[in-house]
């Protein structure tokens, strides 16, 4: 992974991931050129579409709060070593927590209890659900992509299952659960805001934001900070160094992917609690690769992390806002631009890195002899 | 059950495994060569919208099969410069693929064709056409088991026996001849390969390039065949379970095109499963048989019924030591 | 005749180290021609030159009297030359035919190849007495069958020059008396066959002439028929040994022994035999140093008094406690019982490379209460401890910041010494401690160790350097084939001594009478 000549550390955190956005964005942009609209019009129309009002904003975070978390479950098994592309899957076994949760005691229990008990759950199925492909690499050597990737697909069946025939609301056509009781409700910030005697415009955004800052820096203090965090990153990084300090994989792999796991499974709240009050097919759609893209460019460290899920939180807001206002533009458009993003700040990577380093390194060079 | 319905399984197990088999086939290659490719899902995806488009463009059933083959050469071939002319992360890049092309087949499907991201229904004259299908017609009267063989495997279209020939013939590749034999070696210990004075780089490229063709001919067959058009998102998971389906087969062609023709199977039959109750289990949820592909390879996956090893060097970037 | 091999005046340098420099060698045709040396002399670049692995900085190369330029084994091959390495090119799923074949098939069609190649290949074995079950598995054959395929790979791409690199370290007895045998026969048909050993009884009993490197140069070049064990004993180990260290007075061991290892074996996953019947015993106030070529169970013997490998018999007591194979000694537990551990790779095990040097300093140590207050690592406290270690080891640059791996190996190693012997630990097992390391760390870490044996610890020492083992050792084990062939006190220490010990002449009884 290391180059003959190291890029500077503030090169590779910072100057690299906007490279390789600039990247992304330009294919993009060639893209948008194709399909006949004018690639800066689009760019301005999507900055005002998530910046440029009030409910705008609210959406950006609220679509970035899904992206926290899913963004910190990829960057914590990472940094364990592993590629958990299994977030798709653990969110949807959170919003399970969350609903059986919700169902149970929404009726009846105050919001102090249900709303930790919710989130205890969320994480609780989410870190569950990672637990299973963890535990086979851990012992029986079964790499984990693919079984997290199968799991995935099990968690979408498992969904579907119980919510046609257990938890459907028997007095409606649509798939979804009965709504959720009054101690359920995650407050949303309008609602907040209201009670301060602000006026601020419906939306998702809900008190799951301040959870996922609150995860982004829990995340940060656990794995730079603590001794799990000291232990988990030394098997990532070197499992032989680990194993001759008396430190054991299968244990550290159990920890980060399930943490992991309960990470994604924290979706639940921002999007089965907060936003819909309901369990429903369809909350997760794509944010676990959306967190696979986050945490790319995001340099799997939480502070970048945040960064880019505002990034996308933006782009899902202005290309929702650009989908009404530009006949024949989707966000699909958006979902490209994902790929796009994982394709240049993660397969490319390194292609793009050594060019850079050469670069850097030539500039240096003929800057130097100007200071003597 | 009679012979009717025995021979209506069959064949649309035979249709539903036919973009499964192709696919795994591309795997297979790939894979056995050293090189993941988790990208299935997306150049399926891909050379299909390329291929309803160009059909609906060119009303050419041959164009529009060149096309979609040039788009999963192309995209193999990105596969391979990123991941073994430099050595980027496999797996990543195989998610970058499938990622783009979810999202870029709508976008330009929109633009394009203003359907919602469809492309326009293909009339039959550039579909592809049944085989066979005099033959079928004229077994009507034969004995039953006959009878359900003929509904089973007659009247395909030439997308199906193809996948079928290219089976065995991907298998001999593999096992009979001096390129397999080299491929594969390339998938277990490159070093050795490089040592004796093959190029590891050459067979990873040639091995990508099939795979590319394979995928394109998956592709294809969604829209040439069985649909009349490109729906977005219409490949639903299944380069996964081509994936699956692969490791199932412990990485051989024969064994895949089983593993295939079973989920196939499960995924034809699981709509006429549901609610109706089976010998000593009662009514099976069609989530299960849904979720069956996925759990029976954990299970392989797991060493529980049998080990199923992977070539050893996959995954791993070869970079000459010289 | 001409010679079948003739090198001139090579020279190559691997950054800081001249691993060949000016060296002459002559193989005549139809011989077997051995080549000795300690670990590091030169031989094994050598013959990387000549087979085109490497590419020589200087000198010539004649290959049946024809100047000869080898870029890649290509060429090498083209010219007949073949190798056959320590560790087999194979591909464990293929048969042992689909190997031979691979990359030089006579056809296009598999069993159209295989047909040809059997036939030859079944020629080959013949004439050369070489028996391979051509269509087993390779995983299925053992060591030797595996070599001797290697040997055939490169008769059936038209080797008549063949070069064997330490061929007898994997092998049984028996499997030995088998290669043996086999060369012969080569031998009888021409081929010409270059032998690199440190084993002096194979070279006495295989060859016709023979060459000793050391530090580079030859230093001795004749027929075998001319020359002793003893001869080329003192030759490898060279003039240089100083015996004892003048006023550097040797240490009195005193005491009990802090550690005690008896009757350790092990066996590797290949079933080969790496500790055959090892027992050790370390005093405080003494160093023990381990000499002989690397790859005779050093590193397993270190591995497992640190616990990190589990024995498959022999027991170990430390500290009032008694180990076994059923509960043996974990990383963690030795260092609570003030065992401490300088691994031979410290790149991939002393240190975490991408972790900045406050962080691997800690490394082990992370759980200690001093670091780690409830889960909560101290960083203030890694950072003062790493700074005081860097400064008492002067480890440069000096600054606890930069990333482990982005130091120079000297100073990597003054890290992972200074970590392990900040907690004064009572016992300290040391790996090559100044492999890749430059003159002037050297001794700065020689001075250090012996700074711990005078405070009363028991060092424990494995050098492929013997200049090391002698500068610094009390005493000295010499390991050969898994168990410890001999023990000298430093001041017994004489060239021919330990080149015997280390030349496999004494444990050649000891393997027959356990044969």
């Amino acid at each position: 992974m290391s180059s003959d000549q190291e890029l500077p550390r503030w090169l590779d955190l910072v100057v690299l991931p906007l490279f390789n956005l600039a990247l992304a964005l330009l294919v993009c942009g060639i893209v948008v050129l194709v399909i006949g609209l004018d690639p800066l019009q689009v760019l301005a129309l999507l900055v005002r579409g998530a910046f440029g009002s009030r409910i705008g904003v609210s959406y950006t975070l609220y679509y970035a709060t899904t992206f926290v978390f899913t963004g910190l479950a990829v960057a914590v098994a990472f940094h364990g070593g592993l590629f958990n592309i299994g977030g798709e899957g653990q969110a949807m076994l959170g919003g399970i927590g969350t609903a059986l949760v919700a169902l149970a005691l929404g009726d009846h229990a105050s919001a102090w209890i249900v709303l930790p008990a919710m989130v205890l759950a969320a994480a609780v199925f989410g870190a569950a659900w990672a637990a299973v492909p963890a535990a086979l690499q851990a012992w029986r050597g079964s790499h984990v992509v693919i079984t997290t990737i199968m799991f995935n697909f099990i968690a979408s069946a498992l969904l579907s299952w119980l919510l046609i025939n257990v938890l459907k609301d028997p007095g409606n056509m649509t798939v979804e659960s009965r709504s959720f009781g009054p101690g359920a409700h995650v407050p949303a910030l309008h609602e907040l805001l209201a009670l301060a005697g602000v006026q601020w415009p419906r939306s998702p955004l809900n008190l799951s934001v301040l959870l996922a800052a609150a995860s982004a820096v829990l995340v940060y203090l656990l794995v730079w900070r603590t001794r799990p965090g000291y232990m988990l990153r030394a098997v990532g990084h070197a499992p032989e160094a680990a194993r001759y300090a008396g430190i054991r994989p299968p244990a550290q792999i159990m920890f980060s992917m399930m943490l992991s796991g309960a990470l994604a499974g924290l979706v639940g709240i921002n999007e089965v609690a907060g936003t819909h009050g309901r369990l429903l097919l369809d909350y997760v759609v794509g944010a676990g690769f959306a967190g696979i893209a986050v945490s790319l460019i995001g340099r799997n460290h939480p502070v970048g992390i945040v960064l880019a899920s505002l990034l996308f939180g933006a782009l899902y807001q202005g290309g929702a806002e650009l989908a009404f206002e530009i006949a024949g533009f989707s966000r699909d458009m958006v979902f490209t631009l994902q790929g796009l993003i994982v394709l240049f700040s993660g397969a490319m990577a390194q292609v793009a890195a050594p060019t850079l380093a050469r670069a850097w390194f030539a500039l240096e060079h003929r800057l130097r002899p100007a200071h003597g | 059950m009679d012979d009717i319905a025995v021979g209506t399984l069959l064949a649309s197990t035979l249709r539903v495994s036919t973009p499964l088999i192709l696919c795994a086939l591309a795997g297979t290659l790939s894979e056995r060569s050293g090189v993941i490719d988790l990208g299935l899902e997306g150049k399926m995806l891909l050379t299909a919208f390329a291929a309803g488009t160009a059909a609906a463009v060119f009303g050419s059933l041959a164009l529009a099969l060149l096309i979609a083959v040039a788009v999963g050469v192309a995209l193999s071939m990105l596969h391979g410069y990123a991941c073994v002319s430099h050595r980027g992360d496999q797996v990543v890049m195989g998610m970058a693929i499938t990622m783009t092309a979810a999202g870029l087949t709508v976008v330009l499907g929109i633009a394009w064709f203003h359907q919602g991201g469809q492309t326009p229904p293909l009339p039959d004259a550039v579909r592809l056409s049944p085989w066979f299908s005099a033959s079928a017609d004229l077994l009507r009267d034969a004995p039953p088991v006959l009878k359900a063989l003929a509904i089973g495997l007659l009247g395909h279209n030439i997308m199906v026996y193809a996948a079928l020939v290219l089976v065995p013939a991907v298998a001999w590749l593999l096992a009979r001849t001096r390129f397999g034999l080299r491929l594969r070696a390339a998938g277990e210990n490159p070093a050795m390969v490089d040592a004796a004075g093959v190029s590891v780089q050459a067979l990873r490229y040639a091995a990508l390039s099939l795979n590319g063709v394979l995928c394109s001919l998956a592709g294809s067959y969604l829209v040439l065949a069985q649909n009349p058009s490109f729906i977005p998102h219409m490949t639903a998971g299944r380069g996964y379970m081509a994936l699956a389906a692969m490791i199932f087969g412990k990485w051989q062609p024969v064994g895949a095109f089983w593993a295939c023709l079973l989920f196939g199977f499960l995924d034809a039959s699981a709509i006429r499963l549901q609610g109706a109750p089976l010998p000593w289990i009662g009514a099976v949820p069609v989530q299960a048989i849904q979720a069956l592909p996925y759990v029976m390879t954990i299970v392989l996956l797991a060493g529980f019924i049998g080990r199923s090893r992977a070539p050893k060097a996959l995954g791993v970037p070869y970079a000459k030591t010289h | 005749m001409m010679p079948a091999v003739a090198m001139r005046g090579i020279r190559k340098r691997f950054g800081a180290v001249q691993a060949n420099d000016g060296v002459d060698l002559t193989v005549a045709a139809g011989t077997v021609h051995g080549i000795v040396g300690e670990n590091g002399a030169g031989k094994s670049t050598l013959m990387s030159i000549l087979y085109g692995l490497v590419s020589a900085d200087g000198g010539s190369i004649e290959i049946n009297g024809q100047a000869a330029t080898i870029r890649h084994s290509r060429d090498a091959m083209q010219l007949g030359v073949g190798m056959v390495h320590q560790h087999f090119m194979l591909v464990e799923t293929f048969s042992a035919l689909d190997n031979v074949l691979l990359g030089a098939e006579p056809a296009w069609h598999l069993a159209a190849a295989r047909a040809q190649g059997r036939v030859r290949l079944q020629d080959l074995m013949r004439d050369s007495g070489l028996q391979v079950r051509l269509d087993a598995p390779v995983e299925d054959l053992p060591v030797g069958e595996r070599q001797r395929l290697e040997i055939l790979k490169a008769l059936y791409r038209g080797a008549r020059i063949l070069i064997l690199d330490e061929p007898t370290a994997v092998l049984t007895p028996q499997e030995t008396e088998q290669l043996f045998h086999t060369l012969r026969q080569l031998r009888a048909r021409g081929t010409t066959i270059l032998l690199i050993t440190h084993k002096l009884k194979e070279i006495i009993a295989l060859t016709d002439a023979v060459t000793v490197m050391r530090a580079g140069r030859v230093v001795l070049d004749c027929a075998t028929a001319d020359t002793t064990t003893d001869a080329l004993a003192q030759a490898m180990v060279g003039r240089r040994v100083q015996l004892g260290r003048g006023s550097d007075a040797v240490a009195q061991a005193h005491g009990e022994p802090l550690l005690r290892a008896d009757h350790l074996q092990w066996r590797d996953a290949a079933g080969v035999v790496r500790l055959a019947d090892v027992s050790i015993a370390l005093r405080p106030g003494e160093i023990v140093g381990i000499a002989g070529v690397s790859g005779n169970g050093q590193s397993e013997l270190l591995d497992a008094l640190a616990g990190l490998l589990v024995p498959d018999a022999g027991d170990l007591q430390l500290a009032g406690r008694r180990f076994t194979p059923a509960r043996w000694l974990d990383p963690a537990t030795a260092r609570d019982l003030a065992v401490a551990h300088v691994p031979e790779d410290r790149q991939r095990r002393g240190l975490v490379l991408p972790f900045a040097a406050w962080e691997s300093a800690v490394l082990g140590y992370h759980a200690r209460p001093r670091y780690d207050h409830h889960g909560w690592m101290v960083h203030d406290t890694m950072f003062a401890d790493a700074a005081s270690m860097m400064e008492r080891y002067d480890v440069r640059p000096r600054d606890p910041r930069i990333r482990s791996g982005q130091f120079s190996g000297g100073n990597q190693q003054k890290l992972v010494l200074a970590r392990e012997a900040m907690p004064e630990p009572k016992v300290l097992l040391v790996g090559q401690p100044t492999r890749g390391v430059d003159i002037g760390a050297i001794e700065f870490i020689h001075g250090r160790l012996r700074a711990m044996r005078d405070a009363g610890g028991a060092l424990l020492v494995v050098s492929s350097e013997l200049d090391e083992i002698l500068a610094l050792a009390d005493r000295v084990l010499v390991m050969n084939g898994g168990r410890i062939s001999g023990e000298l006190p430093i001041d017994a220490c004489t060239e021919g001594a330990l080149g015997r010990l280390m030349g496999d002449a004494a444990a050649d009884s000891v393997q027959s009478a356990a044969a």
